[in-house]
C-alpha cells in the first residue's frame, strides 16, 4: 500500500527519547525501517480496521527495574496458575518484560537462555515490513530463547507476562522457541497486568521435521493496556504448529500470526476466540503461507462482542505456485450481543497453485431466537439462557485446544472475567 | 448487442483463439486535441451544446480530479498511464441535419452489421430476414455508442408511447434537463473516486433511461459501446432512473479493435430505483483483452453504483467479464429503502495476461434490506483474477441479510485466483454469511466427459459453463447463449 504518511516519525513521538538512545547497529537497522514508514495508520491496508491512536496519547517510558513481587505472586494465584496440576508446571515469569527468576521454575530437558544475556534477533521476523516488529527490535530488552532438542518431549511450559504500570510504560519482549527434529512442546502463554502499558512482544517459532508445537495464548491484559503481539512461525516437513489465542483483555489488542509452511506435509492451526465488552478493540490477524506442496492449514476464530466493542478478523491464506495439493480451511464467526458492537472481517485467499482445495466462510449474527425460545420455554431465565448460548458458542471454539489442561486453564481464566452466573 | 443477433454458427466460425471483434473502421473522425485540461472540457461541453450548469459541474469534477491520486489498492499491475496522451473527444464526422439512419455513415452501419447489432428496426420488427432454424426474438431497443458519441437509438417511438425515455445522455441534457440535473451525480458524486472524477469531467456520451411511475418497460433496453479510434479514451456515462412501481431490464455490451497500445475506458453508471421499482442491469464485457503476450488491450476502470432509494426497490447486477487487459470494477448497491434488495451475479474469466479485480459493494442502510452475491472467477493462462467485495451493515439496518458465495476455478498452474471479502457489521440483528472456495477442474469430471467422446477443450467448456450456471441463468435469454459461447472462446488454448 502506498499510503502517504506525511511525517512517519510523528507517529514515533511516544517512544522518541528511547529510540534516539538506540546505538546497537542491528537495532539501528530496524529503526531505519521504522523511521521510514512510521507506525501504521488506518490508511495502511493491513491496519484498515485497527487504529493505533492509543499510542499517540501518551509517552511510554521504560519500565522501572523494581517490581512488586507480592502483587505478582497474588496475580499468579488469581489466575489459578498455582492451583492443582497447573501449580506443578515449569514456568517462566516475566514482569514488565523482564525475566523474574525468583517467580519462575525453569524447565528441564530444554536449552534455555535469555535475550538479555545473548541478544539474538532470529531470521523469521520481518522488521522491514512490520512496523511493530521493528519497534520491538529497537527496544527489546529481554525474552526467552528456548530450544527443545531433537526427539525430546518437553511436556508443558508456562510463559507468563505480567504488567505493573504506575506511569505509562512499554515493554517489548523478544522470544524465540525452536523445536528440533521430532521434538514436542505444549506452550501456555498467559498475559495479564494492570495500569496503562503497551505490551509489544515478538515471538519466533521454529518447528523442525516431525516436531509438534502446541501453543495457547491467553490474553487477559489490564483494561487500560494495549497488547500488540506479532508471531512468526515456520514449520518444516511433517511438523505441526497448533495454536490458539483467547483474547479477553486490553483496551486495544492485536494478535498477528505469520505462519509459513515450509516443507511438504507440514500442518498449521491458527485458531482463536475473542470475548470483548465495553470499548475494547480486539484484532486477530493472520497470514498463512503455503510454500510447499501437500500442506494443510486450519483456522477457526470466534468472536463474542458486547457493549461498544469491536472485533476485527483478518485472515489471509497465501498459496504459492509450488504448493500443489494444499488443503486450506478458514472460518470466522461472530456473535453480536449489543446494538453498538461491531465486527469487521476480511478473510482473504491468494492462490497461485491450481491443484488446491481452499475454502473460507464467515458468519455474523445475533443470538438465535429459536434457541433462546427453546431455553425460555423450559423455564430458563433470559439472562441465564443468554449465558448458556454464549458459553456454548465459545466452548466449541475452546474445544479446538488440543491440550486438555490448557483448555481447562483457558476456560477458568475466561470465567474470571465473565462469571457464568450473576451477569445480566 | 452482439448477444442479440449473434448466432451460434457465427461464433463457431471462429477458427483459433482470436478476438473476432478486433477490426478497425475507417471513418472520418472529429478529434479533440490530445490531453485533458479546462479547454478540452469546454470544447466537449460546447460540442455537446451543454447548459452552463453542466459545464460548471464538469469543471469542478476536473478540479477535484487534479487533487486526487490514482488508487493502488487493487491487485492489478500496469505501467503509469499518461492521461495527457489521449484524445478525450472523438466522434464520427457527421453532416448536420436530421438524425435518421440514412444519414449515418454507411461505413459505420457496416461496422455495426459486422458486430451483429440490429440498428434496422424494420428488419427486426418484420422478423423475416432471420436465417432458417432460428426463432424470432423479442425486439430490443439499442443505443449504439461509437467512441464518444451515440450514433443511433432504435425503437424510440414505441418506447415513447409507453412513456419511457431512452436516448443518448447528451440529448437528454437538452430535452430533459431537469431530470438529468436532478439525478446526475447523486449516486456517484463527481469526486467519488479518481476514475469517476475523470469521467465526470470528460464524459462524452452514454445512455439515459427514465421509466415513469408504474410503467413496465415494454422491451429490453440495450447499449452497445465500441471504442474505435486510436489514442482515445472512452468515458461514457449512463443514468437510469426508475420511478415508483416501474421496472426495466437493461443490457450493455462492448468491444474494441485489436491494438498494441492500451486504451482507457472509464465509465460511470448510476442507477436510481424508487419505491417498488426494479432495475436489472446486465453486462457482457468483451473489450479487447490484449494478445497472448499481454500486449495491448483495454483498461476497464469503471464505477457502477445503484441506489435503492425507495422501499422494496430492487437492483440486480449481472455481469460476464471476459474482456479487457485490466478490469477494475465493483458494481454496488446502496440499500437505503426499507426491504430493498441488491443482487450481484458475476462471472469473471481471465486468460493469457489479463488481470481482473472485480466484485461488489452492498451497503445496508435500511431495515430488512437483503443482498445476494454470487461470484464465479475463472483464471487461466498467466492471468490474475481477484474477487473483492464489501458487505457493510450500518447500525439502523435491523434484520439485514446477506449471503455471499465466491467460487474460483484455476486452469493451469501459472495463474492466480484471489478472494478478498470485507465484512463490516454494526448491527446485531443482521445476518451475514460468506463462503468461498477455490479449486481446479476435477479429474473425475474431465474423465467422465472425455470418456463420452468430448474433446478436452469441449469438456472444459462444458464444466466451466456448469460452474457458472448460477450466474448465467440470471442473464436475459439471448445474452445467456452468447455468454456461454464467449466463455468457451475466452478459455480457448488454456488447456492441453
Amino acid at each position: 500500500m502506498n499510503a502517504i504518511i506525511k511525517d512517519p516519525s510523528a507517529s514515533l513521538v511516544p517512544f522518541k527519547a528511547r529510540l534516539d538512545a538506540v546505538t546497537d547497529p542491528a537495532r539501528r537497522a530496524a529503526l531505519g525501517a521504522l523511521h521510514r514508514v512510521g507506525l501504521p495508520d488506518r490508511r495502511v491496508e493491513a491496519w484498515k480496521y485497527t487504529g493505533l491512536r492509543f499510542l499517540n496519547e501518551t509517552a511510554f517510558a521504560t519500565a522501572p527495574q523494581e517490581i512488586d513481587r507480592v502483587k505478582a505472586r497474588a496475580e499468579l494465584e488469581r489466575l489459578g496458575l498455582t492451583l492443582g496440576e497447573a501449580a506443578s508446571l515449569p514456568r517462566l515469569v516475566f514482569v514488565n518484560g523482564r525475566y523474574a527468576a525468583d517467580l519462575s521454575v525453569e524447565p528441564e530437558n530444554v536449552d534455555l537462555t535469555f535475550f538479555s544475556k545473548m541478544q539474538a534477533f532470529g531470521s523469521l521476523s520481518s522488521p522491514d515490513r512490520d512496523a511493530l516488529t521493528a519497534l520491538n527490535a529497537a527496544l527489546a530488552t529481554d525474552g526467552v530463547q528456548l530450544t527443545v532438542p531433537a526427539g525430546i518431549d518437553a511436556g508443558r511450559l508456562l510463559l507468563v507476562s505480567l504488567g505493573q504500570a504506575a506511569d505509562p510504560i512499554s515493554f517489548h519482549p523478544r522470544h524465540s522457541v525452536t523445536l528440533e527434529n521430532g521434538a514436542n512442546l505444549s506452550l501456555l502463554c498467559v498475559q495479564s497486568g494492570e495500569g496503562r502499558y503497551l505490551h509489544n512482544p515478538v515471538m519466533e517459532l521454529s518447528v523442525a521435521d516431525n516436531a509438534r508445537l502446541q501453543h495457547l495464548t491467553i490474553q487477559t491484559e489490564g483494561d487500560d493496556a494495549a497488547c500488540l503481539a506479532t508471531l512468526y512461525a515456520q514449520i518444516e516437513e511433517h511438523g505441526s504448529y497448533d495454536s490458539f489465542v483467547l483474547g479477553l483483555g486490553a483496551a486495544l489488542s492485536r494478535h498477528e500470526v505469520h505462519a509459513r509452511l515450509n516443507a511438504a506435509h507440514a500442518q498449521v492451526h491458527v485458531n482463536g476466540a475473542q470475548r470483548l465488552q465495553g470499548r475494547q478493540l480486539g484484532d486477530v490477524t493472520s497470514v498463512i503461507t503455503h510454500a510447499a506442496p501437500d500442506c494443510n492449514s486450519r483456522q477457526t476464530v470466534r468472536n463474542v462482542l458486547d457493549g461498544q466493542s469491536r472485533g476485527v478478523f483478518q485472515g489471509k491464506v497465501l498459496v504459492e505456485r509450488i504448493a500443489q495439493k494444499t488443503d486450506g480451511y478458514q472460518m470466522n464467526q461472530a456473535l453480536l450481543l449489543s446494538e453498538t458492537a461491531e465486527i469487521d472481517a476480511k478473510p482473504e485467499l491468494e492462490i497461485y497453485a491450481d491443484d488446491v482445495k481452499c475454502s473460507h466462510g464467515a458468519t455474523v449474527g445475533a443470538l438465535d431466537d429459536e434457541q433462546m425460545f427453546y431455553l425460555r420455554s423450559r423455564g430458563v431465565p433470559e439472562a441465564e439462557a443468554r449465558q448458556i448460548l454464549i458459553h456454548a458458542f465459545l466452548a466449541e471454539a475452546l474445544g479446538l485446544i488440543p491440550d486438555e489442561l490448557a483448555q481447562t486453564i483457558a476456560t477458568r481464566i475466561m470465567e474470571l472475567r465473565f462469571p457464568v452466573t450473576g451477569e445480566a | 448487442m452482439p448477444a442479440v443477433t449473434e448466432t451460434r454458427e457465427a461464433v463457431e466460425k471462429l477458427g483459433q483463439s482470436s478476438y473476432k471483434w478486433g477490426f478497425e473502421t475507417e471513418i472520418d473522425m472529429d478529434l479533440a486535441p490530445k490531453g485533458l485540461n479546462e479547454d478540452t472540457i469546454r470544447l466537449i461541453s460546447a460540442r455537446k451544446e451543454e447548459p452552463e450548469w453542466l459545464l460548471e459541474w464538469r469543471l469542478s469534477a476536473f478540479k477535484a480530479w487534479q487533487q486526487m491520486t490514482e488508487p493502488t489498492w487493487a491487485k492489478v499491475k500496469y505501467p503509469p498511464i499518461d492521461y495527457q496522451d489521449a484524445h478525450y473527444y472523438a466522434a464520427p464526422k457527421k453532416k448536420p441535419g436530421p438524425k435518421s439512419l440514412e444519414e449515418v455513415d454507411p461505413e459505420l452501419l457496416r461496422t455495426y452489421e459486422k458486430l451483429g447489432i440490429p440498428l434496422h428496426e424494420q428488419a427486426m420488427l418484420a422478423g423475416v430476414e432471420l436465417p432458417e432454424g432460428e426463432t424470432a426474438r423479442p425486439p430490443v431497443a439499442v443505443d449504439a455508442v461509437f467512441d464518444s458519441v451515440s450514433v443511433v437509438t432504435t425503437f424510440r417511438k414505441t418506447l415513447e408511447e409507453a412513456g419511457v425515455i431512452f436516448c443518448p445522455i447528451s440529448e437528454a441534457v437538452k430535452d430533459h434537463p431537469d431530470l438529468v440535473r436532478k439525478y446526475l451525480g447523486t449516486v456517484v458524486p463527481a469526486g467519488d473516486n479518481f476514475f469517476a472524477a475523470l469521467n465526470s469531467a470528460a464524459f462524452t456520451d452514454g445512455s439515459f433511461v427514465f421509466v415513469p411511475k408504474g410503467v413496465r418497460c415494454p422491451m429490453e433496453l440495450s447499449t452497445y459501446f465500441r471504442i474505435n479510434a486510436r489514442n482515445t479514451g472512452q468515458f461514457e456515462r449512463t443514468l437510469i432512473v426508475v420511478e415508483d412501481g416501474a421496472s426495466v431490464s437493461y443490457l450493455e455490451g462492448c468491444t474494441a479493435p485489436m491494438r498494441d497500445e492500451n486504451q482507457l475506458h472509464a465509465a460511470v453508471v448510476e442507477l436510481v430505483a424508487m419505491e417498488d421499482a426494479s432495475i436489472k442491469y446486465s453486462t457482457v464485457q468483451n473489450w479487447y483483452p490484449g494478445d497472448e503476450n499481454g500486449r495491448g488491450g483495454i483498461y476497464n476502470f469503471v464505477t457502477k453504483r445503484g441506489a435503492c432509494r425507495g422501499a422494496r426497490s430492487k437492483i440486480s447486477w449481472t455481469q460476464v467479464e471476459t474482456g479487457s487487459a485490466i478490469t477494475w470494477k465493483y458494481p454496488s448497491c446502496i440499500l437505503q429503502g426499507e426491504g430493498s434488495v441488491g443482487e450481484f451475479y458475476s462471472v469473471a474469466v481471465t486468460n493469457n495476461h489479463q488481470q481482473a479485480d472485480t466484485g461488489t459493494k452492498m451497503i445496508h442502510i435500511g431495515r430488512n434490506t437483503r443482498s445476494t452475491i454470487i461470484a464465479k472467477t475463472i483464471s487461466a493462462g498467466q492471468s490474475d483474477s481477484t474477487y473483492r467485495g464489501l458487505v457493510r451493515v450500518l447500525p439502523k439496518a435491523y434484520g439485514a441479510r446477506n449471503f455471499t458465495q465466491c467460487d474460483s476455478l484455476l486452469i493451469g498452474d501459472r495463474c492466480g485466483a484471489h478472494t478478498v471479502p470485507y465484512i463490516e457489521n454494526r448491527n446485531m440483528g443482521a445476518r451475514i454469511e460468506h463462503e468461498a472456495t477455490t479449486s481446479k477442474i476435477s479429474e473425475d469430471q474431465l474423465f467422465y466427459c472425455r470418456q463420452r467422446g468430448l474433446s478436452e477443450e469441449d469438456a472444459v467448456g462444458l464444466i466451466v459453463n456448469g460452474f457458472c450456471r448460477d450466474v448465467l441463468k440470471e442473464l436475459p435469454m439471448e445474452f445467456a447463449v452468447e455468454a456461454q459461447k464467449l466463455l468457451q472462446i475466452s478459455l480457448e488454448g488454456s488447456v492441453g
